[in-house]
């Protein structure tokens, strides 16, 4: 197994502050839209980008939810493992609004695409954009592109992109794994 | 731990505390899942269960296919009054047959314990037990602890009494062993005729006086007299049973400090509790009921992602 760094904290930074601005550009003031989360490994992105857009942009207000999607996969039974959920918090409607969903790594699309049908039992939004900070190319099992993306990666299908956070792995850093 | 222990439901004697860990945390989220305005996941939609009812029901029969219908599973009933078992055929022919239409669960209530563990053995399919005669009533006694551990923070450390008919009930039993497994002190309350021989042999101890019981514990779980597996009377008349066993709210508010009431159902009302116990606030009766849509929804996802 070898990994290398794919994104180093400093370069994650920079393009936080862009993918703000971009959203920051279509949303402006916020006030129609909210930010999904994606559990369990969106939520560290979507918090980041609220607190830049917050506190640099000086934008007031933000709805931010966290979206579990675990009862919503395509592959319960498939794998050998249980699979586990995590904690939904949307405590907004979303009937009418913009929505975002924030993930970090966009793969296979199909997270996304159990996404699409859990955010259906809060409500009709008006339309759905997706943001990921990677997008990892040819990758895609469904017709599923992001509207914001950080960085497009080309990996093959045994390496992983692991996104690291400090909030929860200590460090703020973005790996390409390879596990032959 | 992400996955249960067992394939089975068969009784809380078989399963581990972590399991029992896993199922609240599962039920966590499918707490909130029913309390949205749209209350279903698709889970489950390639999972059949078949609800067979030897016996009557009607909360956890209800609670069962509500929990089924939830996760997005087909669900097909069956009640023994209906059908061919008053033929003559036998529980493992009548299942062998429902599962031969493509079943991959059966939820079962029957009176005869240990139903659920002897089909378990012969046919091919996950089992929940719904109750089985006196013995357990798994399901039951998770969305028990569930709702102590919602209502008081922990079930470990908490004194529980249960009060009644100890010697009949499935509830208590399974109560014990979940409570036990937790870490909560457990008493067992009620007249000595209907209490089993060797019940301290579970670690649970015995109290005749329920004034004494009722201030020694955090929540009192109030079971019904069993009318229908009396087959000899057990204690004089149902007025007396009352006036030793009963809880009203003189007695309630007579106490040293404020208690949980709850109560499996149905209710006798003015029997064990009056109304106005089942009705008040220390009541978490219908927050038991409720939670019990949550708990079966979380025992069969967890079941059911272990059916290959």
């Amino acid at each position: 197994m070898s990994q290398k760094v794919l994104l180093s904290s400093k370069e994650i930074n920079i393009i936080l502050h862009r993918l703000a601005c971009q959203l920051l550009e279509n949303h402006l003031d916020f006030k129609n839209t909210a930010l999904i989360g994606i559990q369990p490994r969106g939520i560290y992105l979507a918090q980041r980008l609220n607190d830049i857009l917050k506190k640099e942009y000086g934008v007031k207000h933000i709805d931010l939810g966290f979206l579990d999607i675990t009862f919503y996969r395509d592959d319960f039974r498939r794998g050998d493992k249980t699979l586990e959920a995590n904690k939904t918090n949307i405590n907004f409607l979303i009937e009418d609004k913009n929505v975002v969903f924030i993930d970090d790594v966009l793969y296979t699309g199909r997270s996304i695409r159990a996404a699409l049908t859990a955010i259906q039992s809060f409500g009709r939004p008006l339309e759905i954009e997706l943001l990921t900070l990677i997008d990892r190319r040819f990758s895609r099992h469904l017709p599923i592109q992001p509207n914001y993306r950080g960085r497009q990666v080309d990996a093959i299908n045994n390496e992983k992109v692991k996104v690291m956070w400090v909030e929860n792995d200590g460090e703020d850093t973005v790996y390409l794994v390879n596990n032959e | 731990m992400s996955e249960l222990s067992v394939n089975h439901l068969l009784g809380i004697k078989y399963l581990k505390e972590q399991d029992i860990q896993l199922i609240f945390e599962t039920a966590d989220h499918f707490k909130e899942v029913i309390n949205r305005s749209i209350k279903k996941v698709p889970s489950l939609r390639d999972i059949t269960i078949a609800n067979i009812f030897f016996e009557n029901s009607t909360r956890t029969k209800l609670s069962f296919e509500l929990a089924e219908k939830r996760l997005s599973a087909d669900v097909i009933n069956f009640s023994a009054s209906q059908s061919s078992v008053k033929k003559g055929e036998t529980l493992i022919d009548t299942v062998n047959n429902i599962l031969a239409m493509k079943v991959d669960m059966v939820v079962m209530r029957h009176p005869n314990p240990g139903a659920g563990i002897f089909l378990s053995k012969h046919v091919k399919a996950s089992i929940v037990n719904a109750g089985d005669g006196a013995h357990e009533h798994p399901t039951q006694a998770l969305l028990d602890s569930y709702s102590i551990r919602e209502k008081l923070g922990d079930v470990s450390g908490k004194n529980v009494v249960i009060v009644g008919d100890i010697l009949h009930s499935r509830v208590a039993l399974s109560n014990i062993f979940a409570l036990k497994l937790q870490g909560a002190n457990v008493k067992v309350c009620g007249p000595k005729t209907l209490m089993p021989k060797y019940i301290e042999a579970l670690g649970v101890t015995v109290e005749s006086d329920l004034r004494k019981a009722l201030n020694w514990c955090d929540v009192a779980n109030m079971l019904r007299i069993q009318n229908e597996r009396l087959d000899i009377s057990y204690f004089p008349s149902t007025r007396e049973y009352t006036q030793q066993f009963g809880v009203n709210k003189k007695l309630l508010d007579s106490l040293d400090k404020e208690i949980v009431i709850m109560h499996p159902g149905p209710i006798n009302r003015g029997v064990e509790i009056t109304s106005d116990v089942a009705d008040s606030k220390q009541s978490i009766i219908l927050n038991q009921v409720e939670n019990g849509v949550a708990i079966r929804m979380a025992v069969i996802y967890l079941l059911a992602s272990k059916i290959k």
